[in-house]
Protein backbone atom coordinates (compact mmCIF):
# COMPACT_ATOMS: atom_id res chain seq x y z
CA UNK A 1 0.00 0.00 0.00
CA UNK A 2 1.39 3.39 -0.93
CA UNK A 3 2.03 5.73 1.94
CA UNK A 4 -0.40 8.64 2.37
CA UNK A 5 1.35 11.94 1.72
CA UNK A 6 -1.61 14.37 1.66
CA UNK A 7 -0.38 16.17 4.80
CA UNK A 8 2.96 17.26 3.32
CA UNK A 9 3.09 21.05 3.49
CA UNK A 10 0.27 21.28 6.03
CA UNK A 11 0.65 23.68 8.99
CA UNK A 12 -1.21 23.54 12.28
CA UNK A 13 -2.38 26.44 14.46
CA UNK A 14 0.38 28.09 16.51
CA UNK A 15 0.57 27.65 20.26
CA UNK A 16 1.98 30.17 22.73
CA UNK A 17 3.87 29.11 25.85
CA UNK A 18 4.94 31.40 28.66
CA UNK A 19 8.36 30.45 29.99
CA UNK A 20 8.60 30.51 33.80
CA UNK A 21 11.42 30.34 36.33
CA UNK A 22 10.12 27.32 38.22
CA UNK A 23 9.65 25.27 35.05
CA UNK A 24 13.19 26.08 33.93
CA UNK A 25 14.49 25.08 37.37
CA UNK A 26 12.55 21.81 37.24
CA UNK A 27 13.92 20.96 33.78
CA UNK A 28 17.52 21.88 34.63
CA UNK A 29 17.34 19.87 37.86
CA UNK A 30 16.19 16.69 36.10
CA UNK A 31 19.05 16.99 33.60
CA UNK A 32 21.53 17.77 36.39
CA UNK A 33 22.52 21.07 34.77
CA UNK A 34 24.02 23.13 37.57
CA UNK A 35 24.83 26.52 36.02
CA UNK A 36 23.20 29.16 38.32
CA UNK A 37 21.89 31.10 35.27
CA UNK A 38 19.11 28.47 35.17
CA UNK A 39 18.16 28.97 38.84
CA UNK A 40 18.99 32.45 40.02
CA UNK A 41 17.80 35.68 38.41
CA UNK A 42 20.79 37.63 39.76
CA UNK A 43 23.27 35.18 38.22
CA UNK A 44 21.31 35.21 34.96
CA UNK A 45 21.29 39.02 34.73
CA UNK A 46 24.98 39.18 35.57
CA UNK A 47 25.62 36.83 32.64
CA UNK A 48 23.67 39.16 30.33
CA UNK A 49 20.24 37.49 30.25
CA UNK A 50 16.90 39.29 30.75
CA UNK A 51 15.88 36.74 33.39
CA UNK A 52 16.54 33.11 34.32
CA UNK A 53 17.48 31.41 31.03
CA UNK A 54 16.34 27.99 29.84
CA UNK A 55 18.84 25.27 28.85
CA UNK A 56 18.76 24.85 25.04
CA UNK A 57 16.92 21.52 25.15
CA UNK A 58 14.09 23.15 27.12
CA UNK A 59 12.91 23.74 23.53
CA UNK A 60 11.08 20.41 23.78
CA UNK A 61 8.87 21.79 26.56
CA UNK A 62 7.35 24.61 24.52
CA UNK A 63 7.59 22.99 21.06
CA UNK A 64 5.67 19.88 22.07
CA UNK A 65 2.39 21.78 22.47
CA UNK A 66 2.46 22.83 18.82
CA UNK A 67 3.70 19.46 17.57
CA UNK A 68 1.18 17.18 19.33
CA UNK A 69 -1.86 18.13 17.16
CA UNK A 70 0.26 17.54 14.04
CA UNK A 71 1.35 14.09 15.18
CA UNK A 72 -2.20 13.04 16.08
CA UNK A 73 -3.83 14.46 12.93
CA UNK A 74 -5.71 11.66 11.08
CA UNK A 75 -4.70 13.30 7.81
CA UNK A 76 -1.07 12.48 8.72
CA UNK A 77 -2.23 9.04 9.79
CA UNK A 78 0.81 7.77 11.69
CA UNK A 79 0.39 4.34 13.25
CA UNK A 80 1.46 4.96 16.85
CA UNK A 81 1.72 1.25 17.63
CA UNK A 82 4.81 0.95 15.44
CA UNK A 83 6.15 4.52 15.64
CA UNK A 84 9.54 5.49 17.06
CA UNK A 85 11.22 8.88 17.36
CA UNK A 86 14.04 8.34 14.89
CA UNK A 87 15.90 11.62 14.85
CA UNK A 88 15.87 15.18 16.05
CA UNK A 89 17.54 18.44 15.15
CA UNK A 90 17.37 21.78 16.93
CA UNK A 91 18.92 25.04 15.72
CA UNK A 92 19.01 27.76 18.34
CA UNK A 93 19.07 31.51 17.97
CA UNK A 94 17.75 33.85 20.73
CA UNK A 95 17.89 32.29 24.21
CA UNK A 96 14.53 31.57 25.91
CA UNK A 97 14.21 33.39 29.24
CA UNK A 98 11.60 33.41 31.97
CA UNK A 99 8.79 35.78 31.03
CA UNK A 100 9.15 35.14 27.30
CA UNK A 101 6.02 34.22 25.41
CA UNK A 102 7.13 31.79 22.75
CA UNK A 103 4.89 31.03 19.80
CA UNK A 104 5.52 27.79 17.94
CA UNK A 105 4.16 26.65 14.60
CA UNK A 106 4.39 23.08 13.32
CA UNK A 107 4.50 22.05 9.68
CA UNK A 108 4.79 18.69 7.93
CA UNK A 109 7.92 18.80 5.78
CA UNK A 110 7.97 15.36 4.23
CA UNK A 111 6.42 11.91 4.29
CA UNK A 112 8.41 9.22 2.54
CA UNK A 113 8.54 5.48 2.36
CA UNK A 114 11.99 3.90 2.56
CA UNK A 115 12.43 0.13 2.61
CA UNK A 116 8.87 -0.40 3.81
CA UNK A 117 9.09 2.12 6.67
CA UNK A 118 7.42 5.51 6.78
CA UNK A 119 9.54 8.60 7.55
CA UNK A 120 7.47 11.55 8.78
CA UNK A 121 9.34 14.82 9.23
CA UNK A 122 7.81 17.81 11.02
CA UNK A 123 9.33 21.23 11.49
CA UNK A 124 8.61 23.51 14.43
CA UNK A 125 9.51 27.18 14.38
CA UNK A 126 9.47 29.12 17.65
CA UNK A 127 9.61 32.91 17.94
CA UNK A 128 9.57 35.12 21.04
CA UNK A 129 7.32 38.11 21.75
CA UNK A 130 9.76 40.44 19.99
CA UNK A 131 9.44 38.35 16.84
CA UNK A 132 12.97 36.93 17.07
CA UNK A 133 13.46 33.27 16.21
CA UNK A 134 14.31 31.20 19.28
CA UNK A 135 14.62 27.71 17.84
CA UNK A 136 13.80 25.63 14.80
CA UNK A 137 13.25 21.91 15.26
CA UNK A 138 13.10 19.00 12.80
CA UNK A 139 11.37 15.92 14.22
CA UNK A 140 11.69 12.61 12.39
CA UNK A 141 9.25 9.86 13.30
CA UNK A 142 9.66 6.41 11.81
CA UNK A 143 6.67 4.11 11.42
CA UNK A 144 7.69 0.52 10.83
CA UNK A 145 5.91 -1.47 8.16
CA UNK A 146 3.72 1.05 6.35
CA UNK B 1 38.37 32.08 21.39
CA UNK B 2 37.93 28.45 20.39
CA UNK B 3 40.71 26.73 22.25
CA UNK B 4 40.11 23.38 20.60
CA UNK B 5 41.38 21.50 17.59
CA UNK B 6 40.07 18.64 15.49
CA UNK B 7 40.45 15.32 17.29
CA UNK B 8 40.24 16.76 20.82
CA UNK B 9 38.06 14.66 23.11
CA UNK B 10 34.99 16.21 24.72
CA UNK B 11 34.98 15.69 28.46
CA UNK B 12 33.03 12.48 29.07
CA UNK B 13 29.66 12.73 30.87
CA UNK B 14 28.50 9.79 33.00
CA UNK B 15 24.99 9.71 34.46
CA UNK B 16 23.00 6.84 35.95
CA UNK B 17 19.28 7.69 35.78
CA UNK B 18 17.58 6.28 38.88
CA UNK B 19 14.39 4.23 38.88
CA UNK B 20 12.14 7.31 39.05
CA UNK B 21 14.03 9.58 36.65
CA UNK B 22 11.57 8.99 33.81
CA UNK B 23 8.72 10.17 36.08
CA UNK B 24 10.56 13.38 36.89
CA UNK B 25 11.49 13.92 33.23
CA UNK B 26 7.85 13.30 32.23
CA UNK B 27 6.79 16.04 34.65
CA UNK B 28 9.50 18.44 33.52
CA UNK B 29 8.92 17.89 29.79
CA UNK B 30 5.19 17.15 29.66
CA UNK B 31 5.73 13.82 27.86
CA UNK B 32 3.73 11.26 29.86
CA UNK B 33 3.76 8.47 27.25
CA UNK B 34 3.27 5.35 29.41
CA UNK B 35 6.11 3.45 27.70
CA UNK B 36 8.42 5.73 29.73
CA UNK B 37 6.75 5.62 33.14
CA UNK B 38 4.83 2.35 33.40
CA UNK B 39 6.91 -0.85 33.24
CA UNK B 40 3.83 -3.11 32.99
CA UNK B 41 2.43 -1.12 30.08
CA UNK B 42 5.84 -1.05 28.37
CA UNK B 43 6.13 -4.85 28.65
CA UNK B 44 2.59 -5.26 27.28
CA UNK B 45 3.71 -3.57 24.05
CA UNK B 46 6.84 -5.70 23.74
CA UNK B 47 9.46 -3.51 25.39
CA UNK B 48 11.92 -4.96 27.93
CA UNK B 49 10.74 -2.44 30.54
CA UNK B 50 9.85 1.23 30.67
CA UNK B 51 12.41 3.09 28.57
CA UNK B 52 14.11 6.46 28.81
CA UNK B 53 12.73 9.40 26.83
CA UNK B 54 14.95 9.86 23.76
CA UNK B 55 14.81 13.61 24.30
CA UNK B 56 16.16 13.13 27.85
CA UNK B 57 19.18 11.33 26.42
CA UNK B 58 19.50 14.09 23.83
CA UNK B 59 19.38 16.56 26.73
CA UNK B 60 22.41 14.83 28.23
CA UNK B 61 24.24 15.04 24.89
CA UNK B 62 23.44 18.77 24.76
CA UNK B 63 24.70 19.15 28.32
CA UNK B 64 27.94 17.29 27.55
CA UNK B 65 28.57 19.51 24.51
CA UNK B 66 27.77 22.80 26.28
CA UNK B 67 29.70 21.90 29.45
CA UNK B 68 32.62 20.22 27.74
CA UNK B 69 33.31 23.03 25.28
CA UNK B 70 31.15 26.04 26.08
CA UNK B 71 31.79 26.23 29.84
CA UNK B 72 28.08 25.50 30.36
CA UNK B 73 26.98 28.73 28.65
CA UNK B 74 23.52 27.98 27.18
CA UNK B 75 24.26 30.43 24.34
CA UNK B 76 27.19 28.32 23.12
CA UNK B 77 25.08 25.52 21.61
CA UNK B 78 23.80 26.57 18.18
CA UNK B 79 22.73 23.28 16.64
CA UNK B 80 22.35 19.67 17.69
CA UNK B 81 21.24 16.80 15.52
CA UNK B 82 20.88 13.20 16.73
CA UNK B 83 19.63 9.79 15.71
CA UNK B 84 17.83 7.69 18.30
CA UNK B 85 18.67 4.01 18.00
CA UNK B 86 18.92 1.54 20.89
CA UNK B 87 16.42 1.96 23.72
CA UNK B 88 17.74 3.57 26.89
CA UNK B 89 16.86 1.98 30.22
CA UNK B 90 16.67 3.41 33.74
CA UNK B 91 19.24 2.30 36.35
CA UNK B 92 22.00 1.80 33.78
CA UNK B 93 24.87 4.20 33.40
CA UNK B 94 24.80 6.46 30.33
CA UNK B 95 28.17 7.54 28.97
CA UNK B 96 28.28 10.48 26.57
CA UNK B 97 31.50 10.74 24.58
CA UNK B 98 32.58 12.99 21.75
CA UNK B 99 35.39 14.51 19.79
CA UNK B 100 35.96 17.75 17.95
CA UNK B 101 35.46 17.32 14.22
CA UNK B 102 36.22 20.78 12.91
CA UNK B 103 37.14 24.25 14.14
CA UNK B 104 36.40 27.29 12.01
CA UNK B 105 37.04 30.57 13.78
CA UNK B 106 34.81 30.55 16.85
CA UNK B 107 32.59 27.80 15.42
CA UNK B 108 33.31 24.24 16.63
CA UNK B 109 31.65 21.10 15.24
CA UNK B 110 31.62 18.05 17.49
CA UNK B 111 30.66 14.40 16.95
CA UNK B 112 29.01 12.74 19.94
CA UNK B 113 27.24 9.59 21.03
CA UNK B 114 25.51 8.25 24.13
CA UNK B 115 25.73 4.59 25.17
CA UNK B 116 24.71 2.24 27.94
CA UNK B 117 27.39 -0.46 27.79
CA UNK B 118 27.40 -1.75 24.20
CA UNK B 119 23.97 -0.28 23.52
CA UNK B 120 24.52 2.98 21.64
CA UNK B 121 21.29 4.83 22.37
CA UNK B 122 22.22 8.02 20.48
CA UNK B 123 24.34 7.78 17.37
CA UNK B 124 25.69 10.17 14.80
CA UNK B 125 25.05 13.16 17.02
CA UNK B 126 26.58 16.35 15.79
CA UNK B 127 26.73 19.61 17.71
CA UNK B 128 27.74 23.05 16.51
CA UNK B 129 28.94 25.51 19.12
CA UNK B 130 29.94 29.13 19.01
CA UNK B 131 32.64 29.87 21.57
Amino acid sequence: MAIKTDAVGKSWPSTTYQVGREKIKEYATVLGIENPVHYDVGAAREAGFRDVVAPPMFAVVYSMHALAPAMFDPEVGMNFATMVHGGQTFEWDEPACSGDEITTTAKCISIEEKLGNGFYVFETTSVNGAGAEVVRGAWTNIVRGV
Amino acid sequence: MADFKAGDAVQELRVTPDRYLTNRYAGASGDFNPIHIDADFAKSVGLPSNILHGLYSMGLVAKAAAQGLGGGDPRSLKKLTVQFRGMGLPEQEIVVTGSVKEVEGDRVTVDLEAAQGDNRIIRNAQAELEL
